[in-house]
């Protein structure tokens, strides 16, 4: 018994100072900008540079836009799926687990040599078109995440009376989505939510093959051309992940704690 | 046809019209991707079915990016499972207290989406040439991190990097599983003679082997199908398979855009397998843990 | 000497304790029952003679040795769980070689074994089945198997039926019991269902907040409960609270209905003070030509059909008392505001003395 708390110990402490050191390092690189003193200077160049805010920006808005898009064809799909199809289930739970299946490298790949501009759905035609690609191909990322968290929300409540009730009141099929299955599936839809933002703020490869002006791409090209700005980045890139992983939490746990009743 | 046919096949239409918007967007952004690229692997740039492109990847330079990137996806994964299986047997089992469980579990959720870009320069800020720990290493312990022959841009270096992620995501599969473990089992043991080391192997470990095996296989394959991380820390110099076929994505550098489709073919092959190995396996398990 | 020895077992945890002072002697090859809610200690008493938990306080000798010092897997105790805990890598015929195989026995020995164990629960044909494959009532009779497989000293079952259904529950505790006589094992059975530990004990522990309230044989247990928690947690009972008259010839009043009592009050009681009376429903009867040396009349609160009987509920005094009468087909059950006369025997009604 006290052997194997000691091992314990050991344990926790090696795996603790394996996380935590990088992130020390970390910061206290990138309080190094000014020589022989400790400064905020590296973050005060990134806060300034006018490609940092594009970037991020541009990286928000096509999450809020992947989140968005990705809701709506993830809550009716799993929604449908468990309340008349549930035959197809297996099916679209493989289709979503594809995504961890197939790099993101390759499926972007696929996206280049079949939506060029001399194909017969150009999406990379046009910048447009190429946001709207780069768009689809986040929601393709993020949707194993998406769909399991809301198809975990829908397991809680029971959709089948929730739907014939709503029927039975005179409801309509959009009043019964919008405002019967979307409020009690909302924890499910915020943690996915949380995740696919984490992902789309992060995401390198699928913006710099597809040339648009994201946060990853951005990143990479800071961390090939300065020194101490990327390490006040990463430190920026982890706050932004631990407050989406905070967020998740902080849902995960109320909706446990105030399950949603039908 | 009966009105009831009639009927039942609106019905069933319908049906298939709830999930139609789905599968036209699996079909158009992972499905006809998938396809398009693996029989562009198997033809020739007239159109022609050809083995040529598969047969192609194994010359040297292709079979020497393949074999690095299996090294350090295995070496990463394996390494990843060991610590992480280790971190989580210590929270579970290992009697600490329950604060450290929640601070462990709420980090890795953090630290395995911790990947990409801003990894690659946290590690290069610790292990870098003028990383934290390289200077203290060398200023408190006179070791000399690099002169050793120690390179963040390397096999080694990499691998430590990869385990960053690949760590917590151990612990938040494997956390589960070893909840999963009653402790019924360990008393049913006992008493019937059996010490610990005979629960371990006879039980324990019979039980929790599926998922370990299958959460490293899914360590695996997330480690192989990973890019930004390699390609900030080393840019193009490392020819691990995704950087490879990065550049040829970029700039046909193997000048047969055919052979690049077969390179991620092979991609998928090696994530596909250990991947489906993994979904079974994980199955399994389940069926035990009921 | 007998076989197990409890004496003088206390247990705390922290600062809680949940054994008290607790004495018992066991007979070899003896059924018996701890019966209690939760948390009254039972469990931790059979844990302590397994070895899991050690005793703040005394000592647990079996077969003249004390296990004290001895861990779980040095006892040669056989143990079944609640919730079967049978080993899921694992076939039945693993599950139940186990701890043969841990014991080093040869092969074709061990399969002999299973092979007479798989037999007495009926399930040799199931050998190569997983737990997973299998029902509750199939794992559990496995897990008996499992247990009685290295030929223990002492069978412990921890509410080895309260996970099954309530028909399986009976035929499970039927066959445990028949396997138990056949083998003359030494057998500790822990539950909370009074029903359980009356049908198949030779004597069961009535357990209250880490003490035995009462230790006895089914019928006296539920015939001649000692305490008022006894009375109260085995089978359904009427407490009635009655007014003495005059102790010297048991004289006491129910409401303004007076009755003399088989039972001597005892010397400390005086005329005016309150005493608890208990009458088991199946007592008394309100049918035409009902036996009985004494009766209460009362008005019929309550009658409820319940099938092969018919629980009717009637105020006398302040007193409300059930009582149960066996259907007849002939006999309409008495209705609600009818007055009636409650027979019984005076030496059914038991004084509660705490």
């Amino acid at each position: 018994m006290k052997t194997q708390k000691i091992g314990a110990w050991i344990a926790v402490l090696f795996g603790a100072s394996y996380f935590i050191v990088p992130l020390i390092a970390t910061f206290e690189f990138s309080l190094r900008m000014r020589r022989g003193e400790y400064s905020f200077d590296a973050y005060r160049s990134v806060f300034s540079d006018i490609q940092f805010r594009e970037s991020f920006s541009y990286s928000i808005m096509m999450a809020i836009l992947t989140i968005i898009f990705g809701v709506l064809l993830v809550v009716p799909t799993a929604y449908w799926v468990r309340l008349r199809l549930p035959q197809m289930r297996p099916v679209v739970e493989f289709i979503t687990l594809m995504p961890l299946v197939i790099p993101a490298i390759v499926i972007v790949f696929g996206y280049l040599r079949l939506y060029n501009s001399s194909s017969y759905i150009p999406f990379t035609g046009s910048a447009r078109g190429t946001d709207m690609l780069l768009m689809f191909s986040f929601m393709t990322l993020s949707l194993p995440y998406m769909y399991r968290s809301v198809d975990t929300a829908m397991r809680t409540i029971d959709v089948g009376t929730l739907t014939e009730a709503a029927q039975s009141l005179g409801a309509s099929w959009p009043t019964i989505m919008f405002k019967c299955i979307f409020p009690n599936v909302m924890s499910g839809v915020l943690s996915g939510a949380f995740i696919t933002f984490a992902i789309v703020i992060g995401e390198f490869t699928m913006p710099s093959l597809l040339n648009r002006p994201a946060f990853g791409p951005y990143l990479q090209l800071i961390g090939a051309n300065r020194a101490y700005e990327p390490p006040a980045l990463a430190i920026i890139a982890f706050a932004i992940t631990w407050g989406c992983m905070a967020l998740l939490q902080l849902v995960s746990r109320f909706s446990k704690s105030a399950p949603s009743k039908p | 046809m009966s009105s009831k046919q009639a009927i039942d096949l609106k019905k069933t239409a319908i049906d298939w019209l709830g999930i139609a918007p789905f599968l036209l967007f699996a079909v158009m952004f992972l499905i006809a991707p998938t396809l398009y690229l693996v029989t562009g692997a198997f033809v020739n740039p007239a159109g022609e079915f050809t083995f040529d492109n598969v047969a192609g990847l194994f010359t040297d330079k292709i079979l020497a990016s393949y074999w690095i990137s299996i090294k350090i996806s295995l070496a990463s994964s394996i390494g990843g499972a060991f610590i992480g299986f280790f971190l989580a047997w210590a929270v579970v089992l290992g009697g600490l207290p329950s604060w450290i469980r929640s601070s462990l579990l709420t980090f890795s959720g953090v630290a395995s989406n911790f990947a990409g870009v801003p990894l690659a320069f946290a590690f290069l800020a610790t292990l870098g040439r003028t990383g934290l720990v390289t200077m203290l290493l060398r200023d408190w312990f006179g070791i000399n991190l690099y002169a050793s022959g120690f390179n963040l841009l390397s096999f080694i270096g990499l691998t430590l990097t990869y385990m960053y992620f690949q760590i917590p995501l151990m612990v938040l599969i494997i956390t589960p599983a070893l909840d999963g473990l009653k402790k019924e089992w360990r008393e049913a043991a006992e008493i019937l003679g059996a010490t610990n080391t005979q629960y371990w192997t006879k039980v324990a470990m019979p039980i929790l082997f599926p998922s370990i095996l299958g959460t490293t296989l899914l360590l695996f394959a997330n480690a192989f199908g990973a890019i930004a991380t390699a390609y900030s820390l080393t840019g193009s110099t490392f020819n691990i398979v995704p950087i490879q076929l990065y550049a040829q994505i970029r700039g046909d550098v193997l000048h047969n855009p055919n052979l690049g489709y077969a390179l991620a073919l092979g991609m998928i092959v090696i994530t596909g397998i250990s991947n489906l190995i993994y979904i079974w396996l994980r199955m399994r398990a389940e069926r035990w843990q009921k | 000497m007998s076989f197990l020895e409890l004496s003088g077992i206390q247990k705390s945890f922290g600062p809680v304790q949940v054994v008290k002072d607790f004495d018992m002697t066991i007979e070899k090859g003896e059924f018996v029952s701890f019966l209690g809610p939760s948390g009254c200690g039972k469990t931790t008493i059979l844990r302590m003679v397994a070895g899991f938990e050690t005793p703040s306080a005394g000592t647990v000798v079996i077969n003249g040795r004390n296990q004290n010092e001895l861990k779980p897997n040095q006892r040669n105790i056989g143990m079944v769980f609640q919730a079967y805990a049978l080993f899921p890598n694992m076939t039945v015929h693993d599950n139940v070689a186990f701890g043969l195989k841990i014991a080093g026995m040869e092969k074709s020995a061990i399969d002999a074994r299973v092979k007479e164990m798989l037999g007495l629960i009926h399930l040799g044909h199931l050998a190569d089945r997983f737990p997973y494959q299998m029902s509750g009532g199939q794992q559990q009779r496995v897990a008996l198997a499992r247990a009685l497989a290295p030929k223990p000293q002492v069978l412990l079952l921890d509410e080895p039926l309260s996970a099954l259904d309530a028909k399986i529950r009976v035929s499970l505790r039927e066959e445990i019991r028949m396997i138990q006589q056949q083998l003359g094992i030494t057998t500790v059975f822990v539950t909370h269902d009074q029903e359980e530990a009356l049908s198949i004990s030779d004597r069961i522990v009535v357990m209250n907040s880490g003490r035995a309230d009462q230790i006895g044989t089914p019928f006296d247990i539920y015939n001649k409960p000692a305490t008022r928690f006894v009375a109260s947690f085995v089978g359904t009972l009427n407490l009635i609270e009655a007014k003495v008259v005059d102790p010297a010839t048991n004289r006491i009043v129910i409401g303004d209905q007076g009755i003399t009592l088989r039972e001597p009050l005892g010397s400390t009681v005086k005329a005016g003070d309150t005493v608890s009376l208990a009458l088991r429903p199946e007592a008394g009867s309100i049918a035409e030509g009902a036996k009985g040396d004494t009766a209460l009349t009362g008005e019929v609160v309550s009658s409820n059909f319940l099938g092969s009987v018919i629980r009717t509920r009637m105020k006398v005094g302040d007193a409300v008392i059930s009582f149960d009468m066996f259907n007849a087909p002939g006999r309409s059950p008495p209705a609600v505001g009818e007055v009636s006369t409650l027979r019984f025997t005076a030496s059914d009604l038991l004084i509660i003395r705490e």
